[in-house]
């Protein structure tokens, strides 16, 4: 124990940077997730059959051929295809996750907007209302509270597929972890500390979400208790309603 | 630009690839009963009489569930160095999910009215009797979609057996690749396999939750 | 609003040269069909402006589905419904044919209309103020510090001059009506439409709301469309009350007529049975 300890605390910039590196790709991967699943969603409820198909297509395609496929196909068979371009390996692991779980999340959005009472889209037509203002300034508003906790869900899976990156090189914090269990040779403290951390990380983000529901719902003059915002989020996995 | 693509390799590859496919199905389908069996086993310890075994039992699933699949893998292996790494990690998968199954039987098991348990207790059943003939056969009815969504989603996360050397199909398309120095094929394959698996399968799945009511 | 479906055969294909005489509302043998179940069949009526109407009949006889067809809810199946001398339903292509209306179309000819719903449908995400203002200020382009000086007369008019900043989940059932028959009246519409605007409301509350709306029938020259099971309010603020069973108007007339000498034998049931 001795041992990894002094060799942490001794390398402590390599894992601040390792750990910049894993909370980079989370909320980058984050980030393009959120954006396609707002895209694919609202496709998803498109008039027009060849828009649905596109989006469906997409949504199935990475629903079904596993995050960890689409990683290593982005990582050795996409510079094949075009060798005059490098992408870059923490490219590569941003594009897998926000494309994966940008996938899972139209879902949640597809989801969200149709739970919204018809009722409401037809008051915003009686006041003359156009598609994109009931959209905008109707329907998406309420149907966002109801989006947070299977995003907070996707989120939280998100991270924890980060240490994927080891695999295709990135200097996460998954690998920093890996070179002074390495060095060391204490497997138990450094794998331990490396969950502690993730552990760490998730329920953090988990509060935030929670924060961002509460607010989100008080916007609807719905108001949640304190023991709320403690909730944990992690019970529940990408695409699984119990 | 120009998509490297050779038939020949590809049925190279094929033979290869659907070796390691029965070791994902082998993986998915232990791993899945494990999960099953152990998340009841905790749902059931979740609603403990006794505070002290209620909340570890909590603590401990709300770690699982938080932490990497990969670092456990990884992990497990290392404190099980003698042991086929198939079989471990077959059970870290099947004790990864368990922290989900659980929950999924929590929700049941708490879907069961109240009514149920106090028409126990005036009837003097003993727990046990109360568990078995009259809270689980209810409760267990409506998770079976649930399950069956859990047992797509792991058998999309068996490719992380391949990080502690187990063939299973990725395995065997990054072995591909790596000796020839090509990886289009082995890896296009691999992925469109899980689609032509798993499509039909979700779909099966969507239809059980239609017929069931969810 | 899906709107391509093709003008059905009862629908005018040579247009006529809008409506008969000045009504504002005229039904041109209106049909509305969901599956095999017609709702109304071959519906004829017409509204003149100014005037407050009342339907009245038993539940499922299609007086709801007449109220939706004119907010553009829902699309007939066949006919033209004319709103003061233009096809609501549909649009006049340069040949002076008519086609099934577009969006930009159905938006020109919602301008005049405005509806309050059984359920209020008040928006859960905005509070009474912007409630109110919302449409004014997005839809008619109104100035926001206008439309909200408008607002503050219309929750005075309806009696919730307190609840501006309140939530609609802090309103009790009459209070949200009243704040709904506030956000229809500032888009300043020339007909209202009334969809059993009582019947979800708790009995208390019931006489408040109706009081309202004999004041702005009075106050006003608002055309009103209403559908209501309040016998004594339908009498009190109509000029014409139309019975209707199956789909069909029955009888119509004026309030004495109907409620004091009703012709049809359905309609004589209908009012034993209510009243």
């Amino acid at each position: 124990m001795g041992d990894f300890l002094t060799a942490f605390l001794d390398n402590m910039p390599d894992v601040r940077s390792g750990l910049w590196t894993t909370l980079q790709a989370t909320l980058y991967g984050a980030a393009l997730a959120f954006v396609l699943s707002f895209l694919l969603g609202l496709m998803s409820g498109s008039r027009l059959l060849p828009v649905r198909g596109v989006s469906r297509v997409f949504v199935e395609f990475f629903r079904g051929t596993s995050l960890y496929v689409q990683l290593f196909w982005l990582y050795y068979v996409l510079p094949t295809i075009n060798t005059d371009y490098e992408i870059e390996p923490l490219l590569c692991g941003v594009l897998a996750f926000g494309m994966n779980y940008g996938a899972y999340g139209s879902e949640v959005v597809r989801g969200a907007l149709g739970a919204v009472p018809k009722a409401q889209r037809e008051a915003a037509i009686a006041l003359n209302m156009t598609p994109f203002q009931r959209l905008r300034r109707v329907v998406l508003p309420q149907a966002w509270p109801q989006m947070i906790p299977p995003f907070a869900n996707l989120l939280i899976q998100l991270l924890k597929c980060t240490p994927l990156l080891w695999l295709i090189s990135v200097q996460d914090l998954m690998t920093v972890m890996e070179q002074l269990r390495d060095r060391t040779g204490e497997t138990v403290p450094a794998y331990l500390t490396l969950l502690v951390i993730f552990f760490v990380l998730a329920y953090a983000l988990t509060m935030l979400m929670n924060m961002l529901e509460a607010a989100a719902k008080a916007r609807l003059g719905q108001h949640t208790s304190a023991r709320g915002l403690l909730r944990s989020r992690s019970g529940q996995i990408a695409g699984v309603d119990r | 630009m120009t998509f490297d693509w050779s038939w020949e390799r590809a049925q190279e590859v094929l033979p290869l690839l659907l070796e390691g496919f029965k070791i994902t199905l082998l993986a998915t389908v232990f791993g899945i009963a494990l999960a099953a069996a152990l998340g009841l086993a905790v749902a059931v310890a979740g609603r403990a009489p006794s505070r002290l075994v209620r909340a570890p039992v909590r603590a401990v699933t709300e770690f699982v569930r938080s932490t990497p699949l990969v670092v456990q893998l990884v992990f497990a292996v290392a404190l099980f160095p003698g042991t086929d790494p198939l079989y471990v990690g077959t059970a870290v998968l099947g004790i990864h999910y368990a922290g989900y199954t659980s929950e999924v039987y929590r929700a049941g098991i708490d879907a069961v009215p109240r009514g149920q348990w106090e028409a126990c207790t005036a009837l003097s059943m003993s727990g046990r009797r109360t568990w078995q003939a009259v809270i689980l056969p209810q409760a267990i009815r409506n998770v079976l979609p649930a399950l069956g969504n859990y047992a797509i989603s792991m058998f999309k996360e068996t490719p992380f057996l391949a990080i502690i050397t187990v063939s299973e199909m990725v395995r065997q398309a990054r072995e591909y690749g790596a000796e020839h120095f090509y990886y289009t094929e082995a890896f296009t394959l691999a992925g469109l396999i899980f689609l032509a698996a798993s499509y039909p399968t979700s779909l099966l799945v969507r239809s059980l939750e239609k017929r069931l009511g969810h | 609003m899906a709107t391509d479906q093709p003008v059905k055969k009862t629908g005018p294909e040579d247009a006529p040269g809008g409506t008969s005489g000045s009504a504002l509302v005229h039904f041109d043998q209106v049909v509305k069909r969901y599956g095999d179940h017609t709702v109304l069949d071959h519906l004829d009526f017409e509204v003149q402006r100014g005037k407050h109407v009342t339907l009245i009949g038993p539940s499922g006889s299609g007086k709801t589905t007449i109220l939706r067809l004119l907010m553009t809810l829902e699309k007939v199946s066949g006919g033209v419904i004319w709103v003061d001398g233009e096809p609501l339903t549909h649009r006049r292509t340069p040949g002076g044919k008519l086609k099934s209306a577009d969006e930009k179309h159905l938006r020109q000819v919602r301008k005049k209309i405005g509806m309050v719903f059984q359920q209020f449908n008040l928006f859960p995400n905005m509070k009474v103020l912007q409630n109110i203002i919302e449409a004014p200020v997005n839809v008619l382009g109104m100035d926001k510090d206008e439309a909200a000086e408008r607002a503050r007369g219309l929750l005075e008019l309806v009696g919730l001059s307190d609840k501006i900043d309140a939530h609609p989940t802090q309103l009790s059932g009459g209070q949200q009506q009243r704040v709904a028959i506030a956000r229809a009246l500032a888009m300043r519409p020339e007909i209202l439409l009334l969809d059993e605007v009582t019947s979800a409301l708790d009995p208390e509350l019931v006489a408040g709301v109706l009081d309202l709306l004999r004041d702005i029938a009075r106050s006003t020259d608002i055309t009103m469309l209403c559908v209501t099971h309040e016998m004594g309010f339908a009498r009190d603020i109509s000029d014409t009350v139309m019975m209707f069973n199956e789909g069909r108007v029955i009888e119509s007339g004026t309030p004495e007529k109907i409620f004091t000498a009703p012709e049809h034998e359905r309609t004589r049931d209908f009012l034993g049975a209510i009243l």
